[in-house]
């Protein structure tokens, strides 16, 4: 292992844990202000969905396969089912169509 | 009350989709690692000691053109700033008792898929749920790399674009319950993803970088949410599950 990589890896280590280490200990106790808490509610719904959408369509090797993944994942979330259950019937889905889709006669 | 044990093996199980997810995203980074002529131990180093994709596969460039420290330091700060709001966030999941040595262990695991998940949990937070989330997680982001590394050739492309969607899928099961029961809450959820969209395709906003731009979201449409419509302000009881 090379000093100089080691060094590349221990500033971006620090850096990164900083900005994850901050706010725990900045903020001590439950923020009484009531639009930063309501703000804090909705974070996590939010900085998900844009994680996901539109990524999602790029995440497999074909837009359409991607599409139907993300269909069958919407449906299976409104069932209620665990985060295993949709995310492996996600793969499932997208693997089946991309291995079928060559197979049709486009 | 759940006891240590029990909540760091749900932990673990909860955390086995993002180990799946986590293969496939890391395969993908120990390949590119490999490309910039990064050894295989160098590779798994950089994983295991950052856990973080964007901020990787953006340090790869950055290493391979042997630019300054302080370039790679502003980079991995912008890419990595989410991190800070999440941190923000479920610091107001975690019991007020914790002990603060914890602080390290949950800091280390704030990933955007271990956030998420975090956020599933009725709150108070426990730290041995999080160091369960880790223990599932972080050998698939680690074993992922290093198989990458070494033989970039032995998983069938079909295979790893399959994984590839399995994070996407995990976030969305977790934002589609509460968003059922709570009609702002799917507001939200719509429009992030609509806001998400414009800033990823229209002229501009496209050359924000992908780290910067759901900073971005989330703090327009958190915002305004926040703004119209405020959570109650003496809470009854913890929400089951939301943040």
């Amino acid at each position: 292992m090379r000093p100089e990589i080691l060094a590349y890896i221990a500033v971006m280590a620090l850096v990164t844990y900083l900005i994850r280490l901050l706010p725990l200990t900045l903020i001590r106790r439950k923020i009484t202000n009531r639009y930063i808490r309501s703000f804090l509610y909705y974070v996590p719904y939010a900085t998900l969905s844009a994680m996901t959408f539109p990524a999602i369509l790029s995440s497999t090797g074909s837009m359409f396969s991607a599409a139907l993944g993300f269909a069958a994942a919407l449906f299976l979330a409104f069932r209620g089912k665990s985060l295993l259950l949709v995310a492996v019937c996600a793969s499932a889905v997208v693997l089946v169509c991309e291995l079928l889709l060559p197979l049709l006669p486009l | 009350m759940l006891t240590k044990a029990q909540n760091f093996r749900a932990g673990l199980r909860d955390g086995l989709p993002i180990c799946f997810g986590y293969f496939a995203v890391s395969f993908a980074f120990g390949i590119q690692a490999a490309g910039i002529g990064l050894s295989i131990p160098e590779a798994a180093v950089i994983s295991a000691a950052n856990l973080t994709s964007a901020g990787q596969f953006a340090a790869l460039g950055i290493i391979a053109a042997g630019a300054s420290y302080l370039e790679l330091a502003f980079t991995q700060l912008v890419i990595n700033l989410r991190y800070f709001l999440m941190s923000c966030a479920l610091s107001q999941r975690l019991a007020p008792e914790m002990r603060f040595a914890h602080w390290f262990g949950i800091a280390y695991g704030m990933t955007d898929e271990i956030f998420a998940v975090s956020c599933s949990r009725p709150a108070p937070l426990s730290p041995y749920y999080s160091y369960g989330l880790i223990a599932a997680a972080v050998p698939g982001w680690v074993l992922g790399t290093t198989l990458g590394a070494a033989a970039g050739n032995i998983l069938p492309s079909v295979l790893t674009n399959a994984l590839g969607i399995a994070l996407y899928g995990m976030f969305i099961a977790i934002v589609v319950p509460p968003a059922k029961e709570n009609r702002v809450v799917a507001g939200v959820a719509v429009l992030s993803m609509i806001v998400s969209a414009v800033f990823t395709f229209a002229p501009y906003l496209k050359t924000i970088s992908s780290g910067f731009r759901i900073i971005l979201v989330t703090l327009l449409v958190a915002g305004g949410a926040a703004w119209l419509f405020p959570i109650p302000d003496k809470p009854v009881k913890e929400d089951d599950h939301a943040a």
